[in-house]
């Protein structure tokens, strides 16, 4: 036990986790805090707005699959931090946010900057506390990031009010969390993986969904071993992106709403599916009534309120992904006589065959110059989106091969994620480049913190798809609007080159596909943070796309 | 506001400590599920809290309500109690105007063959406590309505299984 302030105890247990970086802004309620950071060697990253603080941390967790740390002082430091932390949550993303508030006598009086954050965080994190003493300090922060790194992961938040941070006391640093209501299953259960192989060995057109949940627990290695032996394709989710080469001929692409035509064909006609780390969403189901309806489904997840909320499985998993997947394998290996199933393989063949036959890929349009920039990115290259169409072109034409390269706001679809989400990822894997592929809208809600990527030496490259419109919104407005366009054209939209130049980045603008070669080019060997203007046409859509509440083979092409 | 369906009592053990009661309400909210009662108070272990909590609905949706509640760090354990094997009791006090004598003693009878106990007396009117399962409850208060019925407050159900089959943390 040694005597020391709440701050000095909050510091010196986030350094017992090994905490190399926090992304925050200080502020009154923080002000003890900061000032134990002052000689800490932990790296505290001083971003531009809270919301790109937690999205950094958010970032950071994804590229790396360790724990990320934001921080905010009180009231509106806190309540910024808000749409960072719902999209951890609505992600499955491991971030710890810590909060200032006003000291414990004033809570509850609407003090200056007093924001009840325990209150509005309680439905967006997977738990949150606030301090009572400085003594349960590292006890919390132990179990905050035990529960914010397993089971399903997620955020969690901790509210420091201001007089715990200065509070002097005896602080252990025993590792000791106590959570009786907590315990993350993660074994599969015998019997259901008896039953999963049953109906395993006896398809004939099995498929696989993956999603996040494959690359969360680590387990692509295992999925691929899986698929291979039972010679069943895997289609992804948009979480999912990544747990399978999408060059492997296993592979699909992606599912749902703006899916490939080949997943969005082939999936409803499995006859036994095994879905593993997804939550079934509506994105990727389509209309859920008549999803996949005549097929045997499997579904494993860790998180058990996931399994049977929006699809009934025949043989519900709950576990962890890795675990299950081998469980499966392991037992199969021992029996099954591999098949090389060439009716299915052929039928997929022929639709894929199909889909290059449709995808006209030219010009000045993002299918083609995403084909063109996958070719010249090293495999392991971090890929951040932002949302809208930019965010569907990605996922459909950057094709992914490594877990953890490519990150993008699923759940949430959180427009001025992408951005200081690369700086996370960049701050993890100083190494590799890392590019966030943006719209114009959304570079624009969080482009500020340009200032903190130059600042801090973090470069990164913005592609924006410059449309000057919000696109996503366009196209659901030319689609199903009778091209009523409200509200989407962006105006005056900024110079981009002289924006990035103000903030001291690098910015060009180009012309054609060879000039964007180019530019991605140098920009991947520049020290400074390069922004890629790329005017496109306002008019063009995302295809395939399956009309919301449709099914997913009602592909619409065009 | 009712739903289709049948109603489950839902007995859950929770931490005993502030903010545990809003964020099981919050979740109920938030996912769009009904309350029909809830009650709360000290359970036999140090620092839990047994919640009961009645809803409406169909089995899918009875599974989701304890599969979230699971969810929630701060709930230990939950069970759906079998009616068939459960106690449940609620406790009304109900406040009837008796100006008129006659009305008075009419009460008291029908208090006492409802079990129940007189439990406050003015000049003008009578406090009666009442205790049972919800229909012995609402029989009696559909009993009051004719004799001026001033105020109602009931607590909701509790409930426990019968003999040894526990809800409690192992
Ligand atoms: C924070 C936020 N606000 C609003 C939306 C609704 N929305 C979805 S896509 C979109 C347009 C995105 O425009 P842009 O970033 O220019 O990308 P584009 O679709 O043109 O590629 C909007 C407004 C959102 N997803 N997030």
């Amino acid at each position: 036990m040694v005597k020391m302030t709440g701050a000095k105890a909050l510091i010196e247990s986030l350094k017992r986790q090994k905490v190399e970086v926090i992304f925050g802004i200080p502020g009154g309620a923080v002000l003890p805090i900061y000032d134990v950071l002052y000689d800490s060697d932990i790296k505290h990253i001083l971003m531009r707005h809270e919301q790109c603080a937690a999205h950094a941390s958010d970032g950071y967790a994804r590229a790396s699959g360790r724990v990320g740390v934001c921080m905010a002082t009180s009231g509106p430091g806190a309540t910024n931090l808000v749409t960072g932390i719902a999209n951890a949550y609505m992600d499955s993303s491991p971030i710890v946010a810590l909060t200032g508030n006003v000291p414990r006598a004033f809570i509850g009086k609407d003090a200056f900057q007093e924001t009840d954050i325990v209150g509005v965080t309680t439905p967006i994190t997977k738990c949150n506390f606030q301090i009572k003493n400085a003594k349960e300090i590292s006890k919390i922060v132990n179990t905050a990031f035990y529960v914010a790194s397993t089971g399903r992961p997620g955020p969690v938040l901790i509210d420091l009010p201001k007089d715990t941070q200065t509070e002097v006391d005896d602080i252990e640093f025993d590792n000791g969390i106590i959570l009786r209501g907590y315990k993350p299953n993660i074994e599969p259960h015998p019997l259901q993986i008896e039953k999963a192989v049953k109906l395993l060995v006896q398809a004939e057109k099995p498929v696989i969904i993956a999603g996040g949940g494959v690359i969360t627990s680590g387990a692509p290695q295992e999925l691929l071993a899986l698929a291979e032996l039972l010679v069943a394709p895997i289609a992804t989710t948009l979480m999912g992106k990544g747990s399978v080469p999408e060059n492997h001929p296993l592979s699909l692409g992606m599912l749902g709403m703006h899916g490939t035509i080949t997943a969005n064909k082939i999936v409803p006609e499995a006859d036994v599916l095994l879905a593993v780390g997804t939550r079934f969403s509506d994105r990727s189901t389509g209309k859920v009534e008549t999803f996949c309806r005549d097929a045997k489904i499997i579904h494993i997840d860790i998180d058990a309120a996931e399994v049977g909320k929006n699809i009934r499985p025949h043989v519900p998993i709950v576990a962890d992904a890795k675990l299950a997947l081998k469980a499966i394998y392991d037992r199969l290996i021992k029996s099954f006589n591999k098949n090389e199933r060439s009716l299915w393989m052929n039928r997929i063949q022929e639709q894929k065959k199909q889909q290059a036959e449709m995808e006209n890929k030219d010009g000045m349009t993002p299918p083609h110059l995403l084909v063109e920039l996958r070719k010249i990115l090293p495999q392991d290259a971090i890929i951040t989106t932002e949302v809208g169409q930019n965010q569907m072109w990605s996922a459909l034409y950057l094709k992914t091969y490594k877990p953890r390269t490519f990150i993008s706001s699923g759940g949430l679809g959180t427009m001025g994620f992408g951005f200081p989400a690369s700086l996370g990822a960049k701050v993890a894997c100083p190494d590799v480049p890392v590019l966030d592929i943006a719209g114009d809208g959304s570079f624009i809600m969080t482009e500020q913190d340009l200032a903190t990527s130059v600042s801090w030496n973090i470069p990164v490259t913005v592609i924006v798809l410059n449309n000057s419109v919000l696109g996503m919104v366009a196209q659901w407005q030319r689609m199903f609007y009778n091209r009523r366009y409200s509200a989407i054209d962006l105006g005056k939209i900024p110079d981009f080159v002289k924006l990035a130049e103000a903030y001291g980045a690098q910015g060009v603008r180009v012309g054609s596909p060879e000039e964007f070669i180019k530019a991605v080019k140098m920009a991947m060997k520049s020290e400074v943070t390069t922004v890629i203007d790329v005017p496109i046409s306002s008019e063009q859509n995302v295809f395939p796309m399956v009309p919301p509440g449709a099914e997913i083979d009602k592909i619409m092409i065009g | 506001m009712t739903r289709e369906g049948r109603t489950y009592i839902v007995s859950a053990i929770v931490e005993h400590k502030p903010g545990v009661l809003y964020s099981v309400s919050n979740m109920f909210r938030r996912r769009g599920f009904n309350i029909e009662t809830i009650t709360v108070g000290a359970s036999e272990q140090k620092d839990l809290a047994r919640l009961t909590v009645t809803i409406k609905g169909d089995e899918r949706m009875v599974e989701q309500v304890v599969k979230q509640l699971q969810k929630l760090i701060d709930v230990v354990k939950v069970s759906i109690l079998d009616p068939e094997y459960t106690v449940t009791r609620e406790l009304a006090l109900v406040k009837i105007s008796t100006l008129d004598t006659k009305v008075r003693s009419d009460v008291i009878n029908y208090t006492e063959i409802f079990k129940g106990h007189v439990v406050d007396v003015a000049h003008d009117s009578l406090v009666v406590e009442i205790t049972g399962d919800s229909d012995k409850i609402n029989a009696f208060i559909e009993l009051m309505k004719p004799f001026g019925l001033k105020e109602i407050a009931r607590t909701g159900i509790t409930a426990l299984s019968r003999g040894m089959k526990s809800a409690r943390m192992e």
